[in-house]
């Protein structure tokens, strides 16, 4: 494997619910030490896609590779198992639970043996309490607090933080700024390049342009489950994403245009240009 | 959550007693029980009163744990008002009817707890049924086979059957004449699901099943496999009391069993568990067992009016769930003050 061979690929997948068709022919790829931001509207299939990354639905048609390697994920264990982590949108953190618990939530380590393996709480507190320091939330020092006692910022830093600590190659955050005041996404924000900084590819969604600008290397816009633009860093100014993400006329024209290409070409949504 | 053992110098802190979510449990038993005592006298609090309100925990609390576990995880089980029936029947038959060894007809009685916990899982995974119809469900399709089959193969609704020594001696005896033998067997499950819930490392399951069930797919957790175990559990809980029953009274009906449905729930509810999901610990379930107990009990040594019992768990369980939600907020809320 070269070091420039995409950590992970995606080739013309396919996903459809049933009847309902969510994405089309997505191709896209991520390097290590890259953060591809994936834009788009609200339905727009972003969260679909990186639950078929996660290991979650099975792509209906097209391929996953991995290191290069075409793979199929046997569930979002598999999916952990090769390095690929995902902060999903909503939830993945449990209020009633502790910090300890929920960061080795299906991982717990154990001591003791046979049928008396015991979950082992100190051994999950401290690690949980370390490595939710090392993302700089220095204010949280007791891994027995229950999470629902935690800023919106500390659980998503504290779902990243388990995430990176799993050994993950592939980050991949599904909106994690959304409900975060301006202080707390800018944490994240830093905590994104940190992840980028230590050699990980990071899948990182967003509806707004400034923290796309900030993090991203490469940008691929995501409308109606196929990609309409994908760039890299500076061939756009934040105008053009703004335009192509939030909306106005450049949008309209663009949902327009796709949707009656794909009338008129058997469903295929136009090609795009791949930006390498 | 609630594995506060070791926690730090182990000295006592107000901190670690309100982060522990059967402190409004144990409040609430205290009261209820000070309230029988004050009224019951001598005899409440000697040996009669305490085998009498014993040997009733024992019996709901033998189904409380497991149905307690499966609404942490989020679900309900009504089927255990007629699986404590059908396991006593099918005992009763297979030991009393045809002859078989007692062993068989215990082995008998509890397959058919797992079975229809089984089912009641499979149904709950597989479709989107919710559990509380689903097992409402199940507990009629027993009930309606118990009767189908008792009057079918005995002709007539009620099998007797006498145990050995042995059996008796395990599952039906009261020792001194006043303790039953299942108050031991209770606090063995009570042991085996402390373990479970809150030293094993599956007991996070548990929780995560009930605090949000897609989130703990997406991380990894067999979530089918667990509700299936859990509801396998719950039937498993109401057949060894229905099989405990025959051993006991030597006999099995058709019917009865169906207050087990509202006392269980009652029990783990007065024990601080969420009725959403996601909350909950073996010892609260344990303290509102034994709450239940004494109102069920202390009633006749107090010398109420039956009544008046009913009203008291009917405010005992609404000031448990209001109670509850605020000793929730405060374990929430406790640590950030402190810094
Ligand atoms: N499990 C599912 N079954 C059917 N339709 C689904 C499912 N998951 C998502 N969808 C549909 O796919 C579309 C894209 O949803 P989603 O990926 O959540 O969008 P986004 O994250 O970009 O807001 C929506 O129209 C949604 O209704
Ligand atoms: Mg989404």
């Amino acid at each position: 494997m070269s070091a420039n061979t995409p950590v992970i690929e995606l080739r013309n997948v396919d996903k459809s619910f049933g009847p309902i068709d969510v994405l089309h022919e997505i191709s896209l790829k991520v390097r290590a030490g890259e953060v591809l931001c994936l834009l788009g509207d609200n339905g727009a299939g972003k969260s679909t896609l990186i639950k078929t990354l996660a290991g979650v639905h099975a792509p209906t048609r097209g391929e996953i590779l991995v290191d290069g390697q075409p793979i199929t994920f046997d569930g979002p264990r598999d999916a952990q198992d090769r390095g690929i982590a995902t902060v999903h949108q909503f939830g993945g953190t449990y209020p009633l639970m502790s910090i300890g618990r929920n960061f080795f939530l299906g991982m717990e380590p154990t001591k003791g043996f046979g049928p008396f393996k015991v979950f082992d709480r100190a051994k999950a507190n401290r690690i949980a309490v370390e490595e939710v320091q090392k993302m700089g939330i220095t204010r949280i020092t007791d891994g027995d607090r229950l999470v629902g006692g935690l800023s919106g910022g500390e659980r998503q830093s504290l779902a990243i933080a388990r995430a990176v600590y799993f050994g993950a190659r592939v980050l991949i955050l599904d909106e994690p700024t959304a409900a975060l005041g301006v202080k707390q996404a800018a944490h994240v924000l830093r905590i994104v390049n940190e992840a980028k900084k230590r050699g990980l590819a990071v899948i990182f969604i967003t509806h707004q342009v400034m923290h796309a600008m900030t993090v991203g290397d490469h940008f691929a816009v995501l409308i109606r489950g196929a990609i309409a633009a994908d760039f890299r860093k500076g061939e756009k100014t934040r105008e053009e994403i703004t335009d192509l993400m939030a909306g106005g006329e450049t949008m309209a024209d663009l949902e327009a245009s796709i949707e009656g290409y794909m009338e008129t070409h058997e469903g295929h949504p136009p090609k795009v240009n791949t930006a390498d | 959550m609630a594995t506060q053992t070791s926690s730090g110098s182990g000295g006592f802190s107000i901190g670690d007693l309100i982060r522990r979510p059967e402190t409004g449990s144990l409040i609430g038993f205290i009261v209820v029980y000070v309230f029988f005592a004050s009224l019951g006298g001598a005899v409440f609090l000697g040996a009669p009163g305490w085998s009498s309100w014993l040997n009733i925990a024992a019996e709901v609390g033998i189904i409380a744990l497991p149905v307690g576990l499966l609404m942490i995880s989020g679900e309900f089980d009504l089927s255990v008002g007629s699986v404590v029936p059908a396991s006593s029947m099918t005992a009763a038959l297979l030991c009393g009817h045809y002859g078989l060894p007692s062993i068989f007809g215990i082995a008998g009685g509890l397959t058919v707890g797992l079975a229809v916990g089984f089912v009641n899982g499979l149904i709950v995974t597989r479709t989107t049924i919710p559990s509380l119809i689903a097992t409402i469900g199940t507990m009629f399709a027993v009930m309606g086979l118990t009767l189908g089959m008792a009057v079918l193969i005995k002709g007539s609704t009620s099998v007797s059957y006498v145990p050995d020594a042995t059996t008796k001696a395990l599952l039906g005896t009261f020792i001194n004449g006043m303790f039953n033998v299942s108050i031991f067997w209770w606090i063995g499950f009570v042991a085996v699901y402390f373990f479970f819930l809150h030293f094993s490392p599956l007991g996070s399951w548990v929780f995560a099943l009930g605090g949000d069930k897609e989130s703990a797919r997406n991380a990894g957790i067999p979530t089918n496999k667990l509700t299936i175990s859990l509801f396998m559990a719950s039937g498993f809980g109401a057949a060894f009391v229905g099989v405990a029953q025959v051993m006991t009274y030597q006999s099995a009906q058709v019917a009865g069993g169906q207050s087990f449905i509202f006392n269980s729930i009652m029990c783990v509810v007065i024990g601080g568990v969420l009725l959403t999901g996601g909350a909950g610990s073996v010892i609260g379930i344990v303290l509102g067992t034994m709450t239940f107990a004494v109102v069920n009990q202390g009633i006749f040594f107090a010398a109420l009016d039956p009544n008046i019992g009913s009203i008291i768990i009917g405010a005992l369980l609404l000031a448990a769930v209001l109670s509850n939600d605020s000793f929730r907020a405060l374990a929430m809320n406790y640590a950030s003050k402190k810094k």
